[in-house]
């Protein structure tokens, strides 16, 4: 813990790479501490084309890109490792870790991002892999012919519901909203094709099965009615939940538990 | 060809050669998809810190991953990658889908022990 960063930074998305980049390019001695793999939620999408600048490339392509530019700068990257506590007072800023080591700076710039929203139902962590899954690109091909339910409203629900038609012979969204988040053409997309059937206003509740996935149960918001549905396969596309749980008692957070940034300029 | 720094199995006779020369084997199995790569910057990460085991992964989309697709300890799989580990040449256990590297740790010091 001797040596004292000009600059750390939590996260290791777009953002603290970026933060990476311009802190080390201006010959100030950075560290990035990240939880997880380097590249956040630019590993987690198969293509990516509206970064500006570039056509259209892999995520973990540009994580890489951006990764290699900052360390080429000199900056100094710890991934994978898990955040305990943050000390933000006084003008030497500590961050601990969970396996006990710490590291100092003069500043410190928080990014730590999203990870994907959990359903939190029973079993939800034992299925994941086997009877639930996170993404169409990576899995859908094990349901080819199958039939599934896609759980969420937004872009990421209804485009991969759509993906996965490819392989599913029927592709069912759940939807706790009567209506949808996402951008018109991808609901429009999604309402267009033969295979995908909705069921609104309700949220899954319970993945029946031994083993093998069966079924699920429904609840119905409005009236709490539950009901039970056979199918091959869930995935799920909530949206995400952001990275602060070490950082409640350091910032300003709201009721989404995000980061009030300059909540006094607003 | 997989993207990754982590040395790459190609066959099934290369799979097999390695499980048998080397006492602890963790082999990811998959494509350069957003739940296989966090697995990959892992298991980088943890070839300096556990010497006492290998690191490989492998490519899915190919028969000579059949060995690690069609292995009983799999079976029910739905969600890559194939997570599998060896002691002694057995397959002794296996995961499905992103792990983290605590994770990983927890099952290399339950099996690897």
């Amino acid at each position: 813990m001797d040596e004292v960063y000009d600059v750390m930074i939590s996260g290791a998305g777009a953002a603290g790479l970026a933060a990476g980049i311009y802190s080390s390019r201006a010959k100030l001695d950075t560290l990035i501490l990240n939880e997880g793999a380097i590249g956040g939620q630019m590993i987690l999408t198969d293509e990516i084309a509206n970064y500006p600048g570039v056509e259209s490339t892999k995520g973990y392509t540009l994580a890489n890109i951006m990764k290699k530019q900052a360390k080429d700068f000199g900056c100094k990257i710890k991934s994978n490792i898990k955040i305990a506590g943050y000390k933000l007072e006084g003008n030497i800023k500590t961050i601990e870790l969970e396996d006990g080591r710490s590291f100092q700076a003069k500043s410190v710039i928080l990014a730590p991002g999203g990870k994907p929203r959990p359903l939190n139902i029973p079993d939800e962590e034992k299925c994941k892999g086997t009877d639930i899954s996170y993404c169409a690109t990576c899995d859908g091909d094990f349901f080819t012919g199958k039939e599934i339910i896609v759980v969420g409203g937004g872009n990421s629900a209804l485009e991969e519901a759509v993906t996965l038609t490819n392989f599913a012979s029927k592709v069912t969204i759940v939807h706790q909203f009567n209506n949808f988040q996402a951008f018109e053409h991808a609901i429009q997309e999604a309402k267009k094709n033969p295979k995908i059937s909705f069921i609104m206003g309700s949220e899954l509740r319970e993945i029946k099965g031994n083993e093998i996935l069966e079924a699920v149960m429904i609840e119905t918001l409005t009236t709490g009615e539950l009901s039970e549905m056979k199918t091959d396969g869930v995935f799920i596309f909530i949206g995400y939940l952001p990275n602060t749980e070490s950082l409640k008692d350091v910032v300003k957070t709201n009721d989404r538990n995000e980061i009030v940034v300059d909540a006094d300029k607003i | 060809m997989l993207e990754t720094a982590v040395h790459e199995i190609e066959t099934a006779t290369e799979l097999e050669k390695i499980i048998n020369e080397n006492e602890n084997v963790m082999v990811s199995c998959g494509r350069m998809g957003p739940m296989c790569i966090p697995v990959y910057d892992a298991m980088e990460e943890l070839e300096e810190e556990r010497p006492d085991v290998k690191f490989y992964v492998m490519g899915f989309d190919t028969s000579e991953a059949s060995p690690i697709r069609n292995a009983p300890l799999c079976r029910g799989f739905m969600g890559l990658p194939f997570n599998v580990y060896y002691k002694n040449g057995q397959m002794v256990t296996a995961t499905t889908s992103i792990q983290d590297k605590e994770q990983i740790i927890s099952v290399m010091d339950q099996f690897f022990a």
